[in-house]
């Protein structure tokens, strides 16, 4: 009976109740796309790292797990691992930011198709020039990009698309190495080198090898490395969840908090009514603490809904800037926050909700 | 003459208007056996409906004693005042005050859940239904009801758990004659059939003469 008095005040008035869903959905979608996007983009950046298809990777000392700064590394260092004991190829390759998160990628392309096995051309094909550059799919569907055409917003200079490539190998552009070297004042330096042992078996040997001949540099098995890649070893990020969170749980609280006096205030009468047929404090608080979880419900419903529209959208507008993974396992964590940020808001309305005056109320016009 | 079921004694109520006391009940005596249908008349502002809010559990007595049953509710804390509500009181007022978002039936069916009955009423209520008129509109919320017809829910309501004590607040206060009529007649027959004690408000004489008895209020006090 509770149940059915709940769900009649809720459709008593279906506008309110829908759009105080609504903007309980908001902080829900928020907090789902933001952990999307940085579990997304993670993931997205290891499975670029694997598609290398190197075994370890080498980067220069002080470095983040995202981002690389500058191009530290001398590239005489490359020549020399590729001589060391185990080594089956060692690839040096520099990484520049264009804007946002995207970086434009330095190659030996001979070097990098013996490494990866190469890219997959859907467009066009390899470099055959200093300024040619190839993009991969999503790059060139986000842009509307073709082999053949000519971009002018990377690194203010013009280049030729040769080739569009398949995703998933690198960053999302590639141009020739000497190239980018040059024209980011990095001549004879690179970024960071992968190393492809003789064997998996080599793979420690190579990797001690390596620690001892580079002290300092950040060594990793590609394997080690693209574990590291999560929100927690990412400086920050999971403390702007935690003040997403916070804001989740604020807005959750605002809304409901007003959407509920209003209710209460509109149904001061009724509240007098139960009053009078012997509802307790308690039972008075259930219903409206009620009618909030319910709204909660529906709220984290419609947000997780929303979030599959975000994604949607991100892929259609921003499919190589942005990727953003559906997080099944904070749904429920999103339900927990807004059903926090509701029972809070609904407190207050429910408590003086719960303390009326039953005459008072009876009288209220 | 039957047991006394409601005893009333220097009943006082003072209201705290600002910084000013405004008596409301200035010593009332009264005596209701069970069974009786008991009228109570009076001007507006003699102390009726503060009475029974007293009487009914909603406000608790500045002074005096009020016994039901022969439990003092006087001394009743709050939460004591509303199993008092809930158990032994049933209230018709002269706006029904139904829920409007729930149906006839849910009406009915919120007062026996917030008692704790949450089973189906026996089935003799099933003639109280009959009796009222109201049994094929019960699926309907009031919005769709007469006037009438909500009162005679709301009566229905304010018995379905068998109070001791029907307190009826004006009940014919919003309806035309015809449904006035209907409703007092249905009080008096529920009084007849069931022994349903009843105190009913009025300000229409002829409303009064469907009771037992009849009491005059004025200016806080019982005086005929």
């Amino acid at each position: 009976m509770t149940t059915r008095l709940v769900l009649a005040n809720l459709k008593h008035k279906p506008m309110r109740s829908l759009l105080s869903m609504f903007l309980i959905a908001v902080p829900v979608t928020l907090i789902l796309c933001l952990v999307g996007l940085s579990e997304g983009m993670l993931a997205d950046s290891a499975r670029r790292a694997r598609g290398i298809g190197a075994d370890i990777i080498i980067r220069p000392p002080k470095t983040s797990i995202l981002s690389l700064s500058g191009s530290p590394i001398p590239e005489k260092l490359v020549a020399a691992i590729d001589q060391k004991p185990h080594v089956a190829l060692a690839m040096g390759m520099m990484s520049f930011l264009v804007g946002g998160v995207s970086s434009v990628n330095g190659i030996d392309l001979p070097t990098f198709n013996k490494m990866s096995g190469g890219f997959r051309y859907l467009q066009g094909g390899p470099f055959r020039g200093p300024d040619d550059i190839i993009i991969d799919e999503y790059y060139a569907q986000q842009h509307n990009l073709h082999a053949g055409d000519t971009v002018t917003d990377i690194l203010n200079r013009p280049w030729h698309v040769c080739g569009v490539a398949e995703g998933g190998k690198l960053a999302r552009l590639a141009v020739p190495m000497p190239t980018l070297q040059d024209l980011t004042g990095n001549t004879g330096k690179v970024s960071q080198i992968f190393v492809k042992a003789d064997k998996p078996a080599d793979i420690p040997t190579v990797l001690a090898e390596m620690k001892e001949f580079l002290p300092g540099y950040n060594i990793y098995t590609m394997e080690e490395f693209t574990s590291l890649l999560t929100v927690e070893n990412v400086g920050g990020l999971n403390t702007f969840i935690h003040v997403m969170v916070g804001i989740g749980v604020v807005i959750g609280f605002a809304v409901v908090l007003l959407s509920m006096y209003m209710a209460v205030l509109q149904r001061t009468r009724e509240i007098g009514i139960l009053k009078s047929l012997g509802a307790s404090r308690w039972f008075i608080l259930k219903i409206i603490l009620a009618e909030a979880v319910v709204m909660g419900i529906g709220g984290t419903v419609v947000g997780i809904g929303l979030s599959f529209v975000a994604r949607a959208l991100i892929l259609t507008l921003y499919p190589s800037s942005l990727t953003q993974a559906i997080t099944p396992g904070w749904w429920p964590i999103a339900g927990v926050i807004s059903l926090v940020g509701v029972l809070l808001g609904a407190l207050y309305p429910g408590l003086s909700a719960a303390n009326q005056d039953p005459i008072e109320a009876l009288a209220y016009e | 003459m039957s047991e006394l079921l409601i005893e009333v004694r220097g009943l006082q109520k003072i209201y705290r208007v600002g910084k000013v006391d405004v008596p409301a009940l200035r010593g009332v005596d009264l005596d209701v056996p069970a069974r009786e249908f008991l009228a109570i008349i009076g001007p507006s502002g003699s102390g009726k409906s503060t009475l029974f809010h007293i009487i009914g559990g909603l406000t608790p007595a500045t002074a005096g004693s009020v016994r039901i049953a022969g439990q003092d509710i006087s001394s009743l804390s709050d939460a004591g005042r509303t199993e008092l509500r809930k158990q032994k009181v049933g209230f018709v007022f002269q706006k029904f005050n139904l829920l409007p978002n729930l149906t006839a039936g849910d009406n009915i069916a919120i007062a026996r859940h917030i008692a704790g009955r949450d089973q189906k009423p026996e089935p003799e209520f099933e003639e109280v239904l009959k009796l009222l008129g109201i049994a094929a509109r019960l699926n309907h919320k009031p919005a769709a009801l007469s006037g009438g017809e909500q009162q005679r829910v709301a009566i229905a309501r304010a018995i379905v758990n068998h109070p001791a004590i029907l307190l009826a607040d004006e009940p014919t206060g919003n309806l035309d004659s015809e449904n006035s009529c209907a409703v007092l007649d249905v009080l008096r027959d529920l009084n007849r059939r069931l022994g349903q004690t009843i105190l009913m408000i009025t300000h229409n004489p002829e409303a009064a003469t469907f009771a037992h008895r009849t009491v005059y209020m004025r200016d806080g006090r019982i005086v005929a």
